[in-house]
Formats: structure tokens, C-alpha cells, sequence
């Protein structure tokens, strides 16, 4: 697929606006429609387009399977750190008023840490399954070829 | 009429399609109901990345169902009773939309009124999200973690021949011969 021109130039105008768009509905969660989960999924669809085009292989250079399951773990610890941390500032589990001073502005550093992990674990858990998909056809097809050679 | 196409069609790739055409339907649906946030989970997972997902792994298997013989009447039945209690049961929910329902009077009059004092956040949904039901969301992260995990317990070991001698064919294109071996991984 990577050798049709019209794809190569229409992704290639297209995923930084996907990938903007999932950072707005990310930051933006708040106040329209949104939050981490979609934000994560469009993220991991724009980065799932330019390994469509460009072929896994360069997709993965630009984020390395190590580099998601690292990924994928903070973002739910991120989370749970969250949580613990209004714990230790003398609050309940998942309590964020006693992260700040005033109430409304604890509330929206809270709200917006927790769906930043959300985001960030849905967005390399998506990754990672379609790399992990993707990447069974090629392991299938080199072992089809050794049994080729052997018989 | 999509969903019945989906189940007629044999050709998966054409089901595949279908069923992110189910799910624009959906999202378009939810957007009409003012489901904003639902709307945009549901265009985004459903509409973009389960077909994604669900491609990737018709790369992997054959493109078209083995054509299974005859109709199994017992399911059909037990299908259609069950849709039958399930439409006489909505025949005891309250109108759609009424000031008294349920919905409206137990804790969705507290989250309306003081969401925005308690957090100075406007979109409710996330603030009943991420934070009066915080913990919920951390279920729902940790559920997303886990099925990340799955898969990766499942595909990242790498595929062996079968120890029978029968080798993993990869299943051509849209022939229908080579029964066995075709799709078991292990």
C-alpha cells in the first residue's frame, strides 16, 4: 500500500490533524464533549493509519513496542498514584481536594491527571494490540517458509 | 436492516464493513439523543478501531464462513422468545422522557445541580466520570490494561508447527480447500 502516492499525501495531511484532534477531545475534555478514552483511541487510530501507509516497521520507530508497554502500565499507575497521593494529603482514595488550596482548581488538576492515564493506557493498549495482530501475519508467513525449506 | 445484513452475508471483509456502518448508525443515534461523549466513543471505537482490529485479524484467517448446513430451529425459537419477553418487558418502562422516571429523580438532580459547584467543570459527564465515579474509571482503565495483556499472553509467543506434523497452512485467499490446521495457533 505504501506505494500509492494519493494515500501517502492524504495521510500524510491527515494524522497530524487526527492526532491534534485527539489531543483537543484529550484537554479539552472538560468542557466539550470527551475525555481520555477517546482522546486515546483517536491518537492510537492516527498512529494506526501511518502504519497502515508507511508499513509497521517505521511505525514502530516512531513508537517502540517497549516504549507502549512502559506506556501502557503509567498511565494506569499514574492513575492509581493519584489516588494514593489524595490519600496521603489526608484525604479518602481518589479524593482530590486536598491536592490543592482551592476546591475547583484541586478538582480540574485531578480530573485532568486521571484522564490524561486514562488516555495514555488506551492509546498504547490500542497500539499494541494491532501491533501485536499485525506482526502475527509476517511470524506466520517466516515460519511458513522454513517449513517450505524443510520439506 | 444492517444488522440482519451482517448476519446474512458470508463474505467477513463485507460483515467487517457492515459493522462500522452499525456503528456510525449508533453514533449518529446517540447524537440525536444528545449523547455527545457516547456519540464520539461510539464513532471512534466501534465505527474505527474494533473494524481495524477486526481486520488485522482477517488478515489472519480466511475471508469467507464455511457454509454450515441446514438452520438449528431450537435457537431460532429460544431467540425469538427471548425478544419476545424482552419487547413485553418494555411494556412496563415509563415513557421515555417523563419528569417523574426513575433516571430523573434519584442521584441525576444531585450531579446537575452541584457538578459545576463542587468542581467548576461544565461537561457533567466528565466530572461524573473522572471524579464522583473515580474509582469506577480506574476499574475501567485497569479493564483496558488487562485486555492489552491478553493479547499480549496470546500473540507474543511465536507460532510453532504443530508437533503432528501438520503444518499451519495460511489459509488461501478465498479457495475453499485446506480443512485442516487452518486457524488453531497453537
Amino acid at each position: 500500500m505504501s506505494d500509492n502516492g494519493i494515500l501517502r499525501v492524504v495521510a500524510r495531511f491527515l494524522i497530524p490533524l487526527i492526532m491534534l484532534f485527539g489531543l483537543y477531545i484529550q484537554f479539552h475534555g472538560e468542557y466539550s464533549p470527551g475525555g481520555g478514552f477517546q482522546a486515546g483511541v483517536v491518537f492510537a487510530a492516527g498512529w494506526i493509519l501511518f502504519a497502515l501507509i508507511y508499513g509497521l516497521e517505521d511505525a514502530l520507530k516512531v513508537i517502540p513496542q517497549r516504549a507502549m508497554y512502559v506506556l501502557a502500565a503509567a498511565g494506569v499507575l499514574l492513575y492509581a498514584a493519584v489516588g494514593l497521593l489524595g490519600v496521603a494529603m489526608g484525604g479518602r482514595y481518589l479524593d482530590f481536594y486536598p491536592l490543592l488550596d482551592s476546591p475547583h482548581a484541586a478538582q480540574q488538576l485531578g480530573i485532568i491527571t486521571v484522564e490524561f492515564g486514562v488516555g495514555v493506557t488506551v492509546a498504547t493498549v490500542v497500539m499494541l494490540i494491532f501491533t501485536m495482530f499485525a506482526r502475527r501475519k509476517s511470524e506466520w508467513k517466516a515460519i511458513l517458509e522454513e517449513g517450505d525449506e524443510e520439506t | 436492516m444492517v444488522a440482519v445484513a451482517i448476519v446474512r452475508v458470508r463474505d467477513l471483509f463485507a460483515a467487517a464493513m457492515l459493522f462500522a456502518i452499525y456503528s456510525l448508525l449508533s453514533a449518529a443515534l446517540f447524537t440525536v439523543l444528545d449523547a455527545g461523549d457516547v456519540a464520539l466513543t461510539e464513532a471512534a471505537v466501534g465505527a474505527g478501531i474494533s473494524t481495524i482490529l477486526v481486520l488485522a485479524v482477517l488478515a489472519l484467517a480466511r475471508r469467507f464462513e464455511h457454509p454450515t448446513g441446514g438452520h438449528n430451529l431450537l435457537a431460532l425459537a429460544v431467540v425469538f422468545i427471548t425478544g419476545a419477553v424482552l419487547i413485553y418487558a418494555t411494556l412496563d418502562l415509563p415513557e421515555y422522557g417523563l419528569p417523574d422516571n426513575p433516571a430523573q429523580v434519584h442521584v441525576g438532580p444531585h450531579y446537575i445541580e452541584h457538578s459545576y459547584s463542587d468542581m467548576g467543570v461544565p461537561n457533567m459527564v466528565a466530572a461524573v466520570l473522572a471524579s464522583y465515579r473515580s474509582i469506577d474509571t480506574m476499574g475501567e482503565a485497569f479493564v483496558i490494561f488487562t485486555a492489552g495483556l491478553a493479547v499480549f499472553a496470546l500473540l507474543s509467543v511465536r507460532p510453532r508447527r504443530r508437533e503432528a506434523g501438520i503444518v499451519p497452512r495460511r489459509p488461501p485467499r478465498d479457495s475453499e480447500d485446506s480443512d485442516q490446521g487452518d486457524k488453531a495457533d497453537e
